[in-house]
């Protein structure tokens, strides 16, 4: 996907934000010559009835996506789902003697 | 079809997205191409039969709104576009084609908008009708157009208030105004019925197939009919469909809709097609010095 429409213009990503401090989301794009065109056109398009706080006009080719993740080594012990609590928590209860009755 | 595609439809089958710098396949970007460019005519034709009533708007708060509402669904045209126009179809050549009568728009923007029940009865059920089709493409495969259809949604939400508010103060009004209003939906019931299409289960719709759309045809019907007829109903009004029941089950039964006449209409014979489409052209000739202009911006 180029960053300029078959006409030459530039595509500029718009970013809105909805209210101060919340993050900047994608909401869609605007074609046009030039920063200044962009400008008037995103103001129309995604902020006439005063629904967003700020936004941000991006030149498409100046987005550096990435999509590729390696996952080489198992780093499971870095995310919640790495850890298996509760198999372990009935064992060292049923060691204790503090497993309520109910418990398995 | 090829093993890459295959494993495209799965993943959108599973409720997977898709961004524009993705690999689509042909047959799912031309899909997608056709169904958003007909929404995009659909919005930009949809304002004539509302803009002929801004003139004759009765209060200045009328008039306002209607404008407002007007300029809102020039706009969603604007969004359409530009996301059918990323996918790889030039913003002339829809607009072409729009003209030339190659490309559709619904069936009820190619009816006149005889008084201003009308203008009512469209603001509140033409719109209702629309979004019910519209929030099921909140979750469409193809994230841009998903993504403009959560404002899109937010605005048509309050046009949809307005036409309320429209037929609120007409039936509460003469006995005239009331009758304006029951006028205007005994003549939009007919297209009301058709808007979402011929039952073509789900299954078979290659719209729901690339998941372009969330529901089937009569689903959204039905959903129309359950959230609406009580809300005609409730005001006096009557459904000028006397096989109109709503089963056991919450199944509604109706009259077969007229397949002919929507057939008929949305290939350019309705009673106002070709006069709107003239408009139009007239119009995209008028303000070809202003595309002109900014292009060699």
């Amino acid at each position: 996907m180029g960053a300029r429409d078959p006409a030459g213009r530039m595509i500029f990503e718009v970013f809105r934000q909805e209210k101060k401090g919340q993050p900047f989301a994608h909401a869609g794009s605007v074609v046009a010559p030039d920063a200044a065109f962009a400008d008037a056109w995103a103001r129309e398009q995604y902020g006439r009835r005063g629904e967003s706080e700020a936004l941000w006009l991006v030149p498409r080719d100046a987005v550096h996506q990435v999509t590729e993740w390696a996952d080489e080594f198992d780093l499971k012990y870095r995310r919640v789902d790495g850890y298996s609590i509760k198999e372990r928590l009935r064992i060292a209860r049923e060691r204790a003697g503090t497993a309520a009755p109910g418990d398995s | 079809m090829d093993a890459r595609t295959q494993e495209f439809l799965a993943y959108v089958q599973d409720g997977g997205q898709v961004e524009a710098t993705d690999w689509l396949p042909e047959e799912y970007r031309q899909k997608l191409v056709k169904f958003i460019e007909m929404h995009g005519n659909s919005e930009l034709m949809g304002v004539l039969p509302e803009r002929e009533w801004i003139l004759r708007a009765p209060t200045l708060q009328r008039k306002l709104a209607l404008t407002a509402k007007v300029q809102d669904e020039v706009g969603h045209a604007q969004l359409i576009y530009r996301v059918a126009e990323d996918l790889g179809k030039p913003r002339d050549q829809m607009l072409a084609d729009l003209i030339s009568g190659k490309a559709k728009f619904h069936n009820v923007f190619h009816y006149p908008t005889k008084t201003w029940g009308d203008v009512g009865v469209i603001a509140w059920l033409v719109d209702a009708a629309a979004i019910i089709s519209q929030k099921a493409l909140l979750k469409c495969s193809y994230a841009p157009y998903a993504r403009i259809m959560k404002k899109i949604c937010w605005e048509e939400s309050f046009h949809i208030l307005h036409g309320r508010d429209v037929i609120l103060a007409m039936v509460t009004g003469t006995d005239a105004q009331r009758a304006l209003v029951q006028e205007a939906v005994d003549r939009w019931w007919g297209p009301l019925m058709q808007f979402h299409g011929n039952p073509i289960p789900r299954e078979e719709d290659p719209m729901y197939i690339w998941r372009i759309k969330s529901q089937g045809n009569e689903e959204a019907r039905q959903q129309f009919l359950e959230g609406y007829v009580p809300q005609i109903r409730e005001l006096g009004l009557t459904v000028p469909d006397p096989n109109l029941r709503r089963r056991d089950d919450g199944v509604w039964e109706y009259s077969e809709p007229d397949w002919d006449e929507l057939r008929s209409v949305v290939t350019g014979h309705g009673p106002r097609s070709q006069d709107r489409l003239a408009f139009r052209a007239r119009f995209l000739e008028q303000e070809k010095w202003v595309r002109e202009t900014l292009r060699a911006a």
